[in-house]
């Protein structure tokens, strides 16, 4: 008994959180992770990128609403979570411009083009292979 | 005698939800800059995608669906303890704690020694490095959140502390939406 006065404190404090329908956010997502494997077939980068990413974002907004119920936090959690997000675009935009170029200014990354230059080699083999058959 | 954290809601919430919530956001800087930094490399230098084309994608696949599913029992277990059934919260919780456990064996026990054999260790390249940083961080969080559900379920099954089924259930929504951009980021994008 006196359990069960527990779990009912422990169950009734704050807000209730209003539970949908787990079992079809979990089909959805499913469906949208085979989508996700099958985009690679289809053998065009820009459909991969959507379908990889662009279905990642999806996944990832309806874990957070459906099943984390983000929105039914408080607004600042939302803000919490937004700024460390921006404060990790921000890392990109400062960090980017040095990690993504092989060269600039009095300065070169020659380990980068080398390896990069094998990887042209080993995908123009690949292609040579593949007229070749 | 009550801890503070399941009584005490200054913050317009619990204290324990709110610390849960700052643990994710301090998660996001973690996995955020580890994540931002790979698509940095993986943007600019062509030889990743030669790299993560040796990896698994029905392995990765399987692991995410795997995920889904124990954050579906997670949800679940929320809900039952939202309604005072400990016992039925309790089980879901053995079920997700179950779903972490096919996980961290499929990638220890199947994924990662195959491909240390093929030889891509942790040393091969900056795409391996990246592979086994950001997958064994990941790895240890599904490992961390399973012990600390298993610690929860059977206080839970006894009707006690049914808050913390939420707490970890969000904890463990966190860990599946990483693998949700790991899992394009390291098996899809080749």
């Amino acid at each position: 008994m006196a359990h069960h006065a527990e779990a009912h404190a422990d169950a009734s404090h704050g807000e209730h959180t209003h539970h949908g329908n787990y079992w079809r956010i979990w089909a959805i997502l499913c469906v949208l992770l085979v989508i996700s494997v099958a985009g690679p077939f289809f053998g065009h980068p820009i459909v991969t990128l959507i379908t990889a990413f662009g279905i990642a974002c999806v996944k990832a907004y309806m874990v957070a609403k459906n099943f984390m119920h983000i929105t039914v936090a408080p607004r600042y959690v939302a803000y919490l979570i937004g700024t460390c997000l921006i404060f990790m675009m921000l890392f990109f935009a400062g960090a980017g411009p040095d990690v993504m170029e092989l060269e600039g200014t009095n300065w070169e990354k020659p380990s980068w083009k080398y390896a990069n230059a094998h990887a042209h080699e080993g995908h123009a083999a690949e292609h040579g292979a593949a007229a070749h058959h | 005698m009550r801890p503070i954290a399941t009584t005490r809601s200054t913050a317009g919430m619990p204290t324990g939800r709110l610390a849960v919530w700052w643990l994710i956001a301090s998660e996001i800087v973690i996995f955020g800059g580890l994540l931002a930094s790979y698509i940095m490399f993986r943007l600019s230098h062509e030889s990743f995608s030669v790299q993560a084309a040796n990896t698994n994608t029905w392995i990765g696949a399987f692991n995410t669906l795997v995920l889904l599913t124990s954050s579906l029992a997670a949800v679940l277990g929320h809900k039952a303890a939202d309604e005072g059934d400990g016992p039925r919260a309790a089980r879901q919780l053995y079920l997700t704690a179950f779903g972490g456990l096919v996980f961290a064996g499929i990638k220890f026990g199947i994924e990662w020694p195959h491909e240390i054999h093929e030889g891509f260790t942790i040393s091969s390249g900056t795409f391996w490095s990246f592979y086994y940083t950001a997958a064994g961080i990941h790895a240890a969080h599904v490992i961390a959140g399973v012990i600390i559900m298993l610690i929860i379920a059977p206080r839970a099954a006894k009707n006690l502390d049914l808050h913390r089924v939420e707490l970890i259930g969000v904890y463990w929504h966190f860990v599946d939406l990483v693998w949700i951009f790991l899992f394009p980021l390291l098996y899809i994008a080749k």
